[in-house]
């Protein structure tokens, strides 16, 4: 059995590439595939991985914030807030933005650097 | 006792402003990091103490000969309702003051503690769904990314060193290792305690010079202990390219601009402009000078020096404080 994090992963990982909102039946019998397929890594979900467990891992997502549902069908269909682009950009944006509390948060390998700085930088590698 | 408020709030003006403006603009802290930044640490906690120091003891000197002394006749004011009329009005504004400001350090260090985790928090959460695991290790993840980034999420157990995919095509393997042993350091050492008494500090005392310039300092000395952990392993050269190639790859042209704008976030490379916080840009050429024209460390007699400074700094206000009749 995948921890929920994994099932997560895998329930995101099909959101995002997938078009439309899915159910959890949907999501339960593509992760089935998947796991099929036999795609070694990710694929320990097995047949038995039951709607219910897919219900928990989208209400853990939903609450996370990463994922909606549409309530006026039943059952209710599931889709991603937003892409993988977008949370990847997210991420990126808190780890090379200048927020004032960023620093705390995570320390960078090589913190705000000027054109100028740069442009040094660059010389003593023997570029331009 | 009078005195002894009089002395600590010279003690905490000097604190504040001379001292760190000194201290920041000397050339000694990168040869010597690790003293420069118990120093700095000393400062902060001395500047604090004597701050509070200076106006607690002037609220109590009528009711007590030490602070001991005049904290238990307070209370016995407040508890037991002991006549107050030894109190004046500056004595009691004093004490108030010194209650709000002890409650005020203490309430934005929670409060910015709740909103580092927070923000981590997140992070982490996105990172378990974006990032794929690395082969550098159980605590390493690659996210897809076109810059150069390399950055460390502290968080205990749950600490993480994330990579770019533009990092990792841009650097050597030994430039890589340099990379992940510099992160590595940050999070053995608990740079991320530091990190977050110094955000909260200046946070709470933002227009102290104090505040804002040991905040610039410590985010530099963390990065120069980090780099110093990294050539224990790696040769400079090394450490050198792979921090040219990250500062510069990022700001290149190329990837510099290259800005997309998704879901109202705008993503672009390391070229940001001087303006940005803390994170002075001078810490990224001060790290290289550092290392292209390395000084000796300071002689073992200069450094117990300082070490002695830092200690006596926190003993003298708590000695002012505590021992009774010192100074009467």
């Amino acid at each position: 059995m995948a921890s929920l994090g994994e099932l997560e992963r895998a329930v995101m990982d099909l959101l995002w590439a997938g078009q439309e909102a899915a159910t959890a039946n949907t999501l339960r019998d593509l992760l089935a595939q998947d796991s099929e397929a036999g795609d070694g890594s990710a694929g320990h979900q097995g047949k038995d991985l039951a709607v219910t467990t897919v219900l928990t891992v989208l209400s853990r997502l939903e609450k996370k914030g990463l994922v909606e549902r549409e309530r006026g069908t039943r059952p209710h269909r599931y889709q991603a807030v937003s892409s993988r682009a977008d949370h990847t950009a997210e991420l990126m944006h808190e780890v090379l933005g200048s927020a004032p509390d960023r620093e705390a948060v995570l320390a960078r390998f090589i913190g705000s650097v000027t054109e100028s700085e740069a442009a040094t930088l660059r010389k003593l590698l023997g570029y331009n | 006792m009078f005195w002894t408020s009089y002395l600590l709030a010279v003690l905490a003006l000097i604190l504040a402003w001379p001292v760190p403006v000194l201290l920041s603009r000397a050339q000694w802290p990168a040869r010597s990091p690790f003293t420069a930044m118990v120093l700095w640490q000393a400062i902060a906690l001395a500047g604090g103490l004597s701050m509070i120091g200076a106006m607690l003891v002037y609220g109590l000197e009528p009711v007590g000969d030490n602070l001991l002394a005049g904290l238990r006749s307070l209370a016995g004011m407040v508890f037991y309702n002991e006549p107050t009329t030894a109190l004046g009005f500056w004595h009691l504004f004093a004490l108030s003051a010194a209650a709000l400001l002890t409650a005020h350090l203490v309430f934005t260090l929670l409060l910015t503690y709740y909103k580092i985790e927070r923000q981590r928090r997140r992070h982490r959460e996105l990172l378990a769904l974006l990032a794929s695991p690395s082969d550098d290790g159980p605590g390493t993840v690659v996210i897809s990314h076109d810059s150069p980034v390399a950055y460390c999420l502290p968080g205990g157990a749950r600490s993480v060193t994330v990579l770019s995919d533009g990092l990792m095509a841009a650097l050597e393997p030994a430039e890589l290792r340099a990379v992940l042993i510099h992160e590595n350091a940050h999070l053995s050492q608990r740079h991320d305690l530091l990190l977050w008494a110094f955000a909260a500090w200046r946070q709470a005392l933002p227009w102290f010079p104090t505040t804002r310039l040991a905040q610039t300092a410590v985010n530099s000395l963390i990065e120069m202990l980090a780099d110093d952990v990294a050539l224990r392993t790696e040769s400079k050269g090394t450490l050198i390219k792979a921090i040219a190639i990250v500062a510069s790859g990022s700001s290149q042209p190329t990837v510099g601009t290259h800005a997309f704008t998704t879901g109202g976030a705008v993503v672009e490379g390391n070229s940001v402009s001087a303006t940005g916080g803390a994170d002075s840009p001078r810490t990224t050429a001060s790290r290289v000078s550092r290392l292209l024209s390395p000084q000796p460390p300071l002689t073992k007699g200069l450094r117990i020096l300082v070490l002695a400074a830092s200690i006596l700094l926190l003993a003298v206000p708590t000695a002012l404080l505590i021992v009774p009749g010192l100074l009467g």
